[in-house]
């Protein structure tokens, strides 16, 4: 039997493994992590041929450079993201949403998540992977996942357990969309701030400051005044929700968030913009829009079937 | 009493149980929360007990808001049956190199650290609820002349093992990180451990802490 395993020779920025996460767990203070993106998490397990809950690789900005040694395994890559392939000492660009057959020596280059954050590299193959939850998405703060809760570094190997045999050539026509405004719902809290904070918070731009990562976004620009408490009993929140601290900047909160916040929460961003909003790099600029709670709910539906398309469309 | 259900987002519900924070409230909370984690509902995908208010997370694939809150309007709550609870020691070394903040907790509190440590080590502690971080436990009541506000300037890097005050509530950082809460002593005691899947909190919202007082050589004999 030959071993298989690809060897990490350039970590990337944040690169960790991730599948859909961890369930019932806010109450001991662990969120559910996983993927960013949903939909690219699962049209890249899709188009490897993985079940749609299995591990990949996720990274932000910056990806891995990795060398593979073993029997001919296939890849996918889903995002915006600028990467090369080296086979047989030929070095060429790959594109986003097909599959690639590699073999023994081959390096995948991801070099950009272009004017994006995520990107995803799915292997048709079950990795050896610790599990804590039965998850192994890994969340650096609490150290809990696989590769001991901590980002896969420099010089590491991943190794395959068992290559699919499944090496059918995949490919998908889509272009991920860029997202004008982030839809919100009002917050429990909407009527701490001021009719100038509010006016403010659905009115003016905002820009995606560098402190965001996977817990957490932070916003600049004009300040929201809060009329009533700067300070709220510490509750639970959710991804998504937008807080407001004593300094007037929204943060809003990700996938690896505290499980409790003590900030007045101004509004929740709805379940079907959360993939864009993610997606979101430092600088970019953010308009909230309001909507009621009956058109989030449709406006998942519909996010839900168009993934739905996506994935069938493989 | 639940007082008020509405929406946080489109995949939250969020009971609202008033603005009081004391033992009776949050073990009316406390039961919501027990009842319905035994339940299992359907589409229910996370439950967070805080002092006052329960937030009910829901996959929205599965469920949503109206399913969700008809089931709790309708939920049946045994108020009478005692709320399981441990009574746990923590050990505290407040040796000068880890009461980080002893200093200004005698300043903020108009009290001497002898007089501080007394009064810390003296009382009976209520779990109210864990998260922040993975199983840091909020915790009260302190006297109200242990009271002091968050530190101006919150550390960037809180040891791990930190016991902290913070107006009526003591916590424990289970590991490092950054936080804003006066530093009275160190605990060397495991308050987390991922490793046990199936109880990974030494310390669970309903539970009865108290903290025990070591030094220095008791703290680095400490083998966990």
């Amino acid at each position: 039997m030959s071993k298989n395993y690809f060897k990490i020779i350039r970590a990337g920025i944040n690169t960790t493994f991730q599948d859909l996460g961890r369930e019932n767990l806010y109450h001991i203070g662990i969120p559910f992590s996983g993927a960013m993106d949903n939909r690219n998490y699962l049209l890249s397990n899709k188009l490897v041929k993985n079940d749609l809950n299995s591990p990949v690789i996720e990274f932000a900005y910056q990806g891995p450079l990795l060398k593979y040694h073993g029997d001919k395994i296939n890849i996918a890559i889903t995002g915006n993201v600028k990467f090369r392939l080296k086979k047989n000492h030929k070095v060429f660009e790959g594109n986003c949403y097909e599959t690639y057959l590699l073999e023994d020596e081959d390096e995948i280059d991801l070099l950009s998540t272009n004017k994006s954050v995520y990107g995803y590299l799915a292997i048709g193959a079950e990795i050896d992977l610790e599990f804590q939850w039965k998850s192994c998405s890994i969340n650096t703060k609490a150290k809990i996942g696989s590769n001991d809760g901590k980002k896969i570094v420099n010089g590491q190997e991943i190794q395959i357990k068992k290559i699919s045999k499944d090496f059918s050539k995949k490919k998908l026509n889509y272009l991920n969309s860029k997202i004008e405004k982030i839809r919100v719902i009002k917050g429990t809290n909407y009527d701490y701030f001021s009719d100038k904070g509010k006016k403010i918070f659905f009115e003016k731009e905002f820009i995606v400051s560098k402190l965001s990562d996977r817990m957490g976004m932070r916003l600049e620009g004009p300040k929201i005044e809060n009329i009533v408490d700067t300070n709220i009993k510490s509750e639970g929140i959710l991804k998504g929700v937008i807080q407001i601290p004593a300094d007037g900047n929204p943060i809003i909160m990700l996938s690896d968030h505290g499980t409790i916040g003590g900030y007045p929460k101004i509004a929740v961003v709805i379940s079907a913009d959360y993939d864009k909003l993610v997606q979101l790099m430092p600088g970019s600029k953010i308009k909230f829009q309001e909507v009621e709670l009956s058109s989030a709910e449709t406006l998942f539906k519909l996010y839900d079937l168009e993934t739905q398309n996506l994935i069938s469309q493989i | 009493m639940l007082k008020n259900i509405s929406n946080l987002g489109d995949a939250a519900l969020y009971c609202d149980f008033g603005n009081e924070v004391n033992k009776e409230v949050n073990s009316l909370v406390i039961r919501y929360f027990k009842t319905l984690k035994l339940k299992k509902i359907d589409g229910i995908n996370n439950l967070t007990p805080s002092y006052n208010k329960l937030i009910i997370s829901y996959d929205l694939k599965r469920t949503n808001y109206k399913n969700i809150k008809k089931i709790i309007e309708n939920i049946t709550i045994d108020q009478k049956e005692n709320l399981s609870s441990n009574k746990i020691e923590i050990p505290v070394c407040c040796d000068e190199t880890l009461s980080l903040d002893i200093k200004r907790l005698e300043k903020k509190l108009n009290l001497n650290r002898d007089k501080i440590f007394d009064n810390f080590f003296a009382k009976e502690y209520f779990c109210y609820m864990t998260g922040f971080i993975a199983g840091m436990p909020f915790l009260g009541d302190l006297d109200d002349k242990m009271r002091a506000k968050r530190l101006e300037t919150p550390r960037v890097k809180v040891p791990k093992g930190s016991v902290g005050l913070t107006e009526q509530f003591a916590n424990i950082y289970t590991f490092e990180s950054p936080g804003g809460w006066n530093i009275i002593g160190n605990s060397p005691l495991r308050i987390f451990n991922s490793k046990k899947e199936k109880k990974p909190n030494l310390i669970n919202p309903g539970d009865t802490v108290v903290f025990k007082k070591i030094n220095i050589d008791q703290y680095n004999e400490y083998n966990e």
